[in-house]
Order: structure tokens, then C-alpha cells, then sequence
């Protein structure tokens, strides 16, 4: 059943340094597939946002390939790369997610109005963006109605997390990228909300990348990737050698 | 549709701060505005001191200094015009009609003006206004005044009140003409022009005040002529201090004045009113020049304060544009935000400008409609004030690109997470 699923992302030899001395990312190879929910783990250095920024599209490898949808990203044009992020992928972060001044709803349905695509799957499935965005925050189990007219700063951190869960959702966005979304909640409200994220990411048929260091999470996951294992360029630091240099 | 949205519930977010900025914007508008409306509203009023009137002569004199003392009343005629000459020349063909003024006595610093009727009918100013009556009528009798407007506020006057002329202008006179009182006969409206400082009376009144001066002198107690019996003698003025001639045409009036300064029998000076006017307001107008440079300082700075608010918030909103980029924003939408949000200042701190000044214009206006009868008109905005409002706007716009130039920046470096 496996084999059958096309790759999500696909990186291959993929090299990326802030300059020349300093490489911070070496990944020889990485795939993930439609569906999966993956978690990435690694200490804090390892290159995690490195890697996210990498498939967000938001830096560029010095070499190698970063497919992403079937999308080559560094064959991108900065601006294009933009666009496929708005329309491809849902982001979450550790904490502070959310605009203050946009209400709930506001929040939930912000992406839609970067990404047409995304706006026009809301459209399709036959309602308005904010009876979407109800609807994902009732999963995600915010059914208060008073909670969504409440300012978002008023919210508890775990109720702005399912806030920022349900703007990554919206839209059926193909890859869902959580980086460290769990590290603001306890322990207990932590292991319900990657339950919550999962049904939805189910429900919309997206990919989860989940980067976190709290190895108590893995065991919830399809799949469980150390970062730093795969991350070659821990072998050569320190001190970098230039590989050319050692071959003269 | 999005950007302003987001632009306009950020601002709403910093409701202090962006209030406070736009109000500061308004302010300078407004000052702005208000100045360049008083300084038009200034020249025009007094560039049109006297209008329908083609030409001003007097004795040989400078053209300003005619105009100073024939209209404005400051200063004194360094000599006359015969009755003789005033006679032939108003009765040239070209003339339509006459005001003659004679000058010298006043009543409490107001200057008297010995006038004919002709005052009444013919004398324009402002947009082709004549000099109306607030109350009561022009002179009838010999003894009979109309005051300005001024005046009669001033002095507490009204109909009927008697009023004893001085001899000479200043206003301690020593020489009072006690014996032949004047009865108020009429109030004029405010004209906003030196009219409404004035006490008119007929030039057969000044020949009466005078009938027995000997060469400017009061007369001794043996030979002095009452009020009544001057009724009775012959009050044909010898000269007076100057005239207003309407012409028939207005291409006469190049000629006639060249008939008036090559006048043989005496030497007079023919002004246009228009021309020499101008010139005085060359002269007086470079205050209004520095207020309005005042203005647009002012308004500088409030935009210049404007872009300091923008720049300030900019670091602490870095975390807010990296959440937009991470939903979808592109760097380009970071720098309409951003835009926007000068824009947003601008136009709505020019807005209320606009508003600030038609709020103080609605108070102002009574006020120096009767204090100084400057009267304001309150009008639709004008083109210049348009192009104003649109180069205040252009320059938030401009300025604008400064923090939303930083912010693209800023968002490109920052990616999608901010570390703060």
C-alpha cells in the first residue's frame, strides 16, 4: 500500500550552509509520503528549522533537490515559491500563532485570502470560509460560541494552538508543518491535540510533518525521523574540512 | 481588499498611537488650510479694497502714497485739487462719474471724509458690493453724518447721536469744532475696507465746519459764524483732497490718465486703483508668504511624525508580518500593508484636516466678519487646496515607502519564524 503513495517531499543530497564554512544541513536523502504523519526529531542545533525553512521554501539549498509536490522549489522563482506555500502548505508554530487584532474566525480563514486554491476547496465543498472555519474548530473541539467572538490574545495557549491547527487546515492544504506546536502545552492537553491533528489531517487528506525535540510524542506518529542522524553535517563539525582540500 | 482590511483592524489595534497620529497629521492640515485660505481670502479683500472704480486722483504724488491716503486714510494729501480743476476734469466725456473726497478732520482717531452722494451710489468694493446701510440713511442735512461700521461699534454711535468733529487727524485734536455738532444720520454695514472706519459727511458740512477759519486757523470768538448762519451762506467747496472716477469705458482709462498727470493748471497723479493696490499687498503680503512657509513646515513635521510612529512599530510587529508570510503573504503584501497604512494616516488625517478647518471656519467667521468685516467665505475646496491635499497625501505616500520598504526587508530575513 506504501509503494503505491507518491512522496510528499523528496530531498535528495541537499546541502544548505549560511556560508561556505559553515554547512548546517546535509541530508543525503528524505522522503515522505502522501498521508503520513512524520515526526522529525532532533535537538535544538540540528537544523530543524533549517529544514522547515527549506520546505517552506522560504531558504534555498546551495545544492541538491528539494521536491516538494512534485514541485522542484529551488527551480522556483522567490515569488513563486511564495504562491506554492500559500496554496500547498499549512504552518504551525511554538506559540504566539495567532494576529492579535483579527478575531477567531478571522485567524482560521487569514490564509484563504493569500491562496486561491485554497479558497476556492472551501468554496467547492459548499459553504462560506467562516462556516469552514467553525467547522474546524468544533473538531478541534473550540465549540464554545462565545470563544470565537473573544479576542484571540483572551484564549488559553492550548486553545490558540487549535486556533493555529485549524488555520493550517483550512483550505485542505496538501502538507501540514507543525514546528515544536506541543512545546507551550502540558503534557496531558499536548497528546490531545496531536490526537485532534491527526483526525483532521485524515479528514483532509494532508500530509503532517511534525518537528519537535519531546521524544515522548514519537511513539504517536506513522513514522519517527532523528534529524540529527540523518543530518550529515554534524559528522564534519567541528572542524569543517573542505572536502576538495583533503583530496589535494 | 485584504491588505486594507488587515491595515485597517492593525490600526484599530493601535488605537492610541494611530488616533493620535492621524489627529497630529490633521492638525497641520488644517493649519495648512486655514492659512492658505485666510492669506487668499486677505489678498482678495484687500486688493479689492475699492473696485468699479477705474481710476484715483489726487495732487502730485506717488501712486502709493495717493492710495494710502485717498483709500485707506493713512497719512495726509500734500495738497489739494481746486474745485475749479475737479469741476473740468469730472466733466470730460469719458466719466461716467465722480466721488469727490475731502479729507483733514477726524472725530476720536476716525478719519472724517467730506463726501457728495455720489458715495452712496457709485463707491464699490469687495465683489462689486456698494456700501450699504446697516441702519438709517445717507446725509440729508448740512449737519448730517454717516459712520462706519467701526465706528458705531466702537463708539457705542447709533442714529441720532451727536458728534462733535476735531480739526486735524490726530487723535488727541486740540482743536475742537464744538460749535457746529453732527447728528448721526446713518450706520453703514462692515465692508471689511478702511470704510468701515470712517465718519462721512457732505463737502458742503466741511466747508461749513470751516467757513470761519482764517488760513487754518480757528477763528477768533468776534468773528465766528454759527451752525445756523452757516445754513445760509454759500458752502461751495474751494478744493478738495481727491476724487474716484468711474469711466465710461474701461479703454478710456489709459488716456484719461494721461489727460490727469499732463494737466497743465496743476500738477495731479491718476492711479489704478487695481495696480497700485497690488503693488501695497507686493509690500505688506510677505508676512502671509512666511505664515504659509510656517505651515507647510508644520506639516512636515506631523508626516515625518507620522513615519516615526510607523518605523517604532516596526520591530515589535515583525512577529505579525512572519505569521503573515507563514499563512501565505508575500513580501509584496508586507509592503502594500504597509503602505496602506501611511495611506490610511494620510488620507484620514487630511480628511479631518478638511473638517478641523470648516469647524474653525464656521466659529472664526462671525467673529472676524464683525471685528475686522474680513469676511471668509465658506466654500467647496478649491483646486490648490485639492492639489494640496493630494501632495500631502502623495508624500505620506512617499514617506510610506520608507518603514514598508524596511519591512519587506525585514520579512524576507525573518522567514517564516521571528526568534525575539
Amino acid at each position: 500500500m506504501s509503494n503505491l503513495r507518491t512522496p510528499v517531499i523528496h530531498l535528495s543530497n541537499v546541502l544548505f550552509g549560511w556560508n561556505v564554512d559553515a554547512v548546517v544541513l546535509d541530508i543525503p536523502e528524505l522522503i515522505i509520503n502522501q498521508g503520513e504523519k512524520v515526526f522529525i526529531r532532533g535537538p535544538s542545533g540540528s537544523g530543524k528549522t533549517t529544514l522547515l525553512g527549506l520546505l517552506g521554501g522560504v531558504l534555498t539549498a546551495q545544492s541538491g533537490d528539494v521536491t516538494v509536490l512534485g514541485s522542484d522549489l529551488r527551480r522556483l522563482s522567490p515569488s513563486r515559491r511564495d504562491h506554492f506555500r500559500a496554496e500547498h502548505i499549512g504552518f504551525i508554530f511554538q506559540m504566539f500563532n495567532l494576529i492579535p487584532y483579527l478575531s477567531v474566525i478571522e485567524n482560521v480563514t487569514l490564509p484563504l485570502g493569500f491562496a486561491r486554491k485554497r479558497f476556492e476547496a472551501v468554496l467547492c465543498s459548499g459553504v462560506e470560509p467562516e462556516q469552514e472555519a467553525v467547522r474546524l474548530l468544533q473538531h478541534l473541539e473550540l465549540t464554545e460560541p462565545q470563544l470565537l467572538q473573544r479576542t484571540v490574545t483572551e484564549l488559553s495557549i492550548g486553545q490558540q494552538q487549535r486556533v493555529a491547527a485549524a488555520r493550517a487546515l483550512i483550505g485542505r492544504p496538501d502538507l501540514v508543518i507543525a514546528d515544536e506546536p506541543t512545546s507551550a502545552l502540558d503534557t496531558d492537553t499536548r497528546e490531545a491535540f496531536i490526537r485532534l491533528l491527526f483526525d483532521e489531517c485524515d479528514a483532509s487528506g494532508s500530509t503532517l510533518v511534525f518537528v519537535s525535540h519531546d521524544h515522548t510524542l514519537e511513539k504517536l506518529f506513522d513514522r519517527s525521523i532523528a534529524l540529527h542522524e540523518m543530518n550529515r553535517a554534524s559528522l564534519y563539525q567541528p572542524p569543517l574540512l573542505d572536502p576538495k582540500r583533503e583530496v589535494v | 481588499m485584504l491588505i486594507i482590511h488587515l491595515a485597517v483592524k492593525s490600526l484599530k489595534n493601535r488605537k492610541t498611537t494611530a488616533l493620535l497620529t492621524i489627529f497630529s497629521i490633521a492638525i497641520s492640515v488644517a493649519l495648512l488650510l486655514g492659512v492658505e485660505r485666510l492669506r487668499v481670502e486677505a489678498r482678495s479683500s484687500f486688493t479689492s479694497t475699492v473696485s468699479g472704480t477705474d481710476l484715483v486722483v489726487g495732487a502730485r504724488n506717488s501712486p502709493l502714497n495717493l492710495l494710502l491716503y485717498s483709500v485707506f486714510h493713512i497719512g495726509n494729501a500734500t495738497n489739494n485739487i481746486t474745485w475749479e480743476t475737479y469741476q473740468e476734469l469730472a466733466s470730460n466725456p469719458a466719466v461716467a462719474w465722480t466721488i469727490p473726497v475731502a479729507l483733514g478732520d477726524s472725530h476720536r482717531g476716525y478719519r472724517v471724509v467730506g463726501t457728495s452722494l455720489d458715495m452712496f451710489e457709485h463707491y464699490q468694493f469687495g465683489d462689486k458690493q456698494s456700501i450699504g446701510f446697516n441702519t438709517g440713511q445717507p446725509f440729508n442735512d448740512l449737519y448730517d453724518a454717516v459712520i462706519g461700521s467701526d465706528v458705531a461699534a466702537v463708539l457705542g454711535y447709533q442714529v441720532g447721536q451727536d458728534v462733535v468733529l476735531s480739526h486735524g487727524v490726530e487723535s488727541r485734536s486740540l482743536q475742537e469744532h464744538q460749535d457746529k455738532p453732527f447728528r448721526v444720520s446713518g450706520v453703514l454695514k462692515p465692508t471689511g475696507t478702511p470704510m468701515d472706519r470712517v465718519i462721512m459727511i457732505s463737502l458742503q458740512g466741511i466747508e461749513a465746519l470751516h467757513i470761519d477759519w482764517v488760513n487754518g486757523a480757528a477763528p477768533n470768538a468776534l468773528f465766528t459764524v454759527s451752525a445756523d448762519k452757516a445754513r445760509t451762506m454759500a458752502l461751495q467747496p474751494s478744493s478738495i483732497t481727491a476724487y474716484f472716477v468711474g469711466l465710461k469705458s474701461r479703454v478710456a482709462a489709459f488716456r484719461y490718465q494721461r489727460l490727469v498727470n499732463e494737466y497743465r493748471q496743476e500738477a495731479l497723479t491718476a492711479i489704478l486703483p487695481g495696480v497700485a493696490l497690488g503693488e501695497l499687498w507686493q509690500l505688506v503680503g510677505s508676512a502671509e508668504k512666511a505664515l504659509l512657509a510656517v505651515s507647510v513646515m508644520v506639516v512636515i513635521a506631523g508626516l515625518v511624525g507620522m513615519l516615526t510612529t510607523i518605523l517604532t512599530s516596526l520591530n515589535e510587529r515583525r512577529r505579525e508580518m512572519a505569521i503573515l508570510r507563514s499563512v501565505g503573504a508575500r513580501p509584496g503584501h508586507i509592503f502594500a500593508l504597509m503602505i496602506t497604512e501611511s495611506l490610511i494616516y494620510a488620507i484620514a488625517g487630511t480628511v479631518l484636516g478638511f473638517l478641523l478647518m470648516y469647524g474653525m471656519l464656521l466659529i472664526v467667521q462671525p467673529v472676524l466678519q464683525m471685528q475686522l468685516g474680513l469676511h471668509i467665505a465658506i466654500t467647496l475646496p478649491g483646486l490648490f487646496e485639492l492639489i494640496l491635499a493630494g501632495a500631502i497625501i502623495g508624500s505620506a505616500t512617499i514617506l510610506g515607502a520608507v518603514p514598508a520598504w524596511r519591512a519587506y526587508k525585514n520579512s524576507l530575513a525573518d522567514g517564516l519564524t521571528v526568534r525575539l
